[in-house]
């Protein structure tokens, strides 16, 4: 398979575009693999991708029961950003964005990477406070931020509504590097770039079981035959649960519905990604001019894919106290993906719980913005059966250990963040 | 979706909080391995893809706590009762 570059583009325009081959093959199933990656969407694709570039380790399947990008990769709000707080979260979240950065010319494949800004807005002194703390640690970790006062952000959206009585803007939390990307584009270009290092994506097939040997696990049941290897990595998102029953293992997790929104099309009017900061509302616009936008997760355990009316309303709500023009908008679509709650908020990226298997999963309401660095960091604890630094915090016994990463500290279950 | 209350009969899910699987019983603080008791009862879950008993508080109605037993994978109700096992009836003069 040959580079994309203004040549091949030349070149297959004089042929009449008779020239283009397939950006990845369609592969059929090994019986024995090096490491098997279950889940073919930007986290597994990005893992096969790492675990071939940086650890040499090309004898790789990823197996995707659907086809690649067709669960939450292909149903999320494209936004990426590292503007968290802690040292167990932030330097990872960092390191997502200098990933993000380099995307494009690493994999040869436009992912339409667009660092347009985030603004986390604020409405009181107290918030203000907190957002400068917020982003002195994202400094602190070698994120930019810059705090914006209340006409510096009017300036860059002159359509919110700075006077509403209750939530009145007094400023925000600008990350200029933080933006949006093509979410469909990320996984082609995983894939490709990982098809063209040798690893095997095989698409129609389902994990049903695993192959065990003692307790260790030396393989995968699927609808397309048993298929062993050396070491098995999960990154199914909000079908862990499911994934690991057979197994024995409970988890702390619990799958929700996310649910996110676009509207009709409009000519350019957001310039980057706002959040409100007193509700639970985000926007972007994407590059066809639909508003792009979401809020909270549903709430309670869902396999179900799509959402329910009241956060729809809640969303609507929080956008008509930001951003009154958006009344006069059609939404034209709605959908839901799966995500799987983890207690505190945080992902599990780990070596375990049984030898043999290793798990990437409870990416919670952000795990798109993670994709290169999940996968760099999970192709790293596959290869090397250790955490890296940046991924060492997030280990799946902190909840029994009390190492919890609780950025948003407001408890110990789903239905509270 | 809607939840038949038992004591308010259907309302729409706006009007009710979710607290989650219904399942785990809260440990005695004298069983022997209690750090792993305690730490399965408020982390480690199930999670299942169908029936699910869960609890559910109707804070815009009797306030009363409900065990409702759904599908995860429809949102069908399948089961609603009184979380309180002596609740089970309406008390006098009730209908």
């Amino acid at each position: 398979m040959s580079r994309y570059s203004f040549l091949s583009l030349i070149a297959n325009a004089l042929n009449g575009q008779t020239g283009w081959a397939p950006a990845w093959r369609d592969a059929a199933p090994k019986p024995d693999y090096d490491v098997i990656i279950v889940g073919g969407g930007g986290h597994g694709l990005a893992t096969a991708y790492y675990l071939a570039k940086e650890h040499g380790i090309r004898n790789v399947a990823v197996l995707e029961k659907g086809h690649i990008g067709s669960g939450n990769a292909g149903r999320n709000t494209t936004i990426i950003r590292s503007n968290y707080l802690l040292p167990g979260n932030e330097p990872f979240y960092e390191w997502s964005m200098k990933l993000w950065e380099g995307l494009e010319q690493d994999l040869n494949y436009n992912a339409m990477v667009s660092q347009r800004g985030i603004i986390n807005l604020f409405h009181s002194d107290a918030q203000r406070d907190a957002y400068a703390r917020r982003g002195n640690a994202m400094r602190l970790a070698g994120a930019d931020s810059e705090l914006l006062d209340r006409e510096q952000v009017r300036a860059l959206c002159p359509f919110l509504d700075f006077d509403n009585s209750r939530f009145p803007i007094k400023g925000g939390l600008m990350q200029a590097r933080a933006g949006t990307a093509r979410h469909d584009a990320v996984v082609w270009g995983y894939a490709r770039g990982a098809d063209r290092l040798g690893v095997d994506i095989v698409q129609n097939c389902e994990v049903t079981g695993f192959i065990r040997d003692g307790d260790a696990v030396v393989g995968v049941e699927t609808t397309r035959g048993a298929i062993r290897a050396k070491k098995v990595g999960l990154a199914v998102a909000g079908s862990t649960s499911r994934v690991v029953k057979s197994l024995g293992l409970r988890l702390p997790i619990e799958s929700h519905a996310l649910q996110a929104f676009v509207s009709e099309g409009l000519k350019p009017l957001v310039p980057g990604v706002i959040t409100f900061g007193m509700g639970h509302f985000y926007v972007s616009q994407s590059d066809k001019g639909g508003l792009v936008f979401g809020g909270d997760i549903d709430g309670y355990n869902s396999y179900a894919q799509r959402g329910n009316l009241p956060v729809v309303e809640d969303v609507a709500e929080g956008g008509m106290a930001v951003m009154p023009l958006i009344g006069r908008l059609r939404m034209l679509r709605a959908w839901g993906g799966l995500v799987d709650m983890s207690m505190d908020g945080s992902p599990i990226i780990d070596v375990g719980p049984l030898p043999g298997l290793y798990l990437n999963s409870a990416w919670n309401y952000g795990g798109f913005k993670a994709t290169p660095a999940s996968g760099w960091c999970f192709a790293h604890t596959i290869a090397k059966g250790v955490a890296h630094q940046l991924n060492a915090a997030f280990r799946l016994d902190r909840f029994r250990s009390g190492h919890v990463i609780d950025e948003k500290g407001v408890g110990a279950q789903p239905n509270l963040h | 979706m809607r939840i038949t209350c038992p004591y308010c009969g259907t309302r729409s899910s706006h009007e009710f909080a979710y607290l989650g699987d219904a399942t785990p019983t809260r440990p005695s603080p004298d069983t022997p391995d209690v750090a792993s008791t305690f730490h399965a009862y408020v982390y480690e879950r199930d999670n299942p893809a169908g029936p699910l008993d869960e609890l559910w508080y109707h804070t815009a109605g009797c306030r009363r706590w409900l065990k409702v037993a759904r599908d995860t994978r429809t949102h069908e109700i399948l089961a609603v009762a009184f979380a309180r096992k002596d609740e089970t009836s309406l008390p006098e003069g009730m209908e």
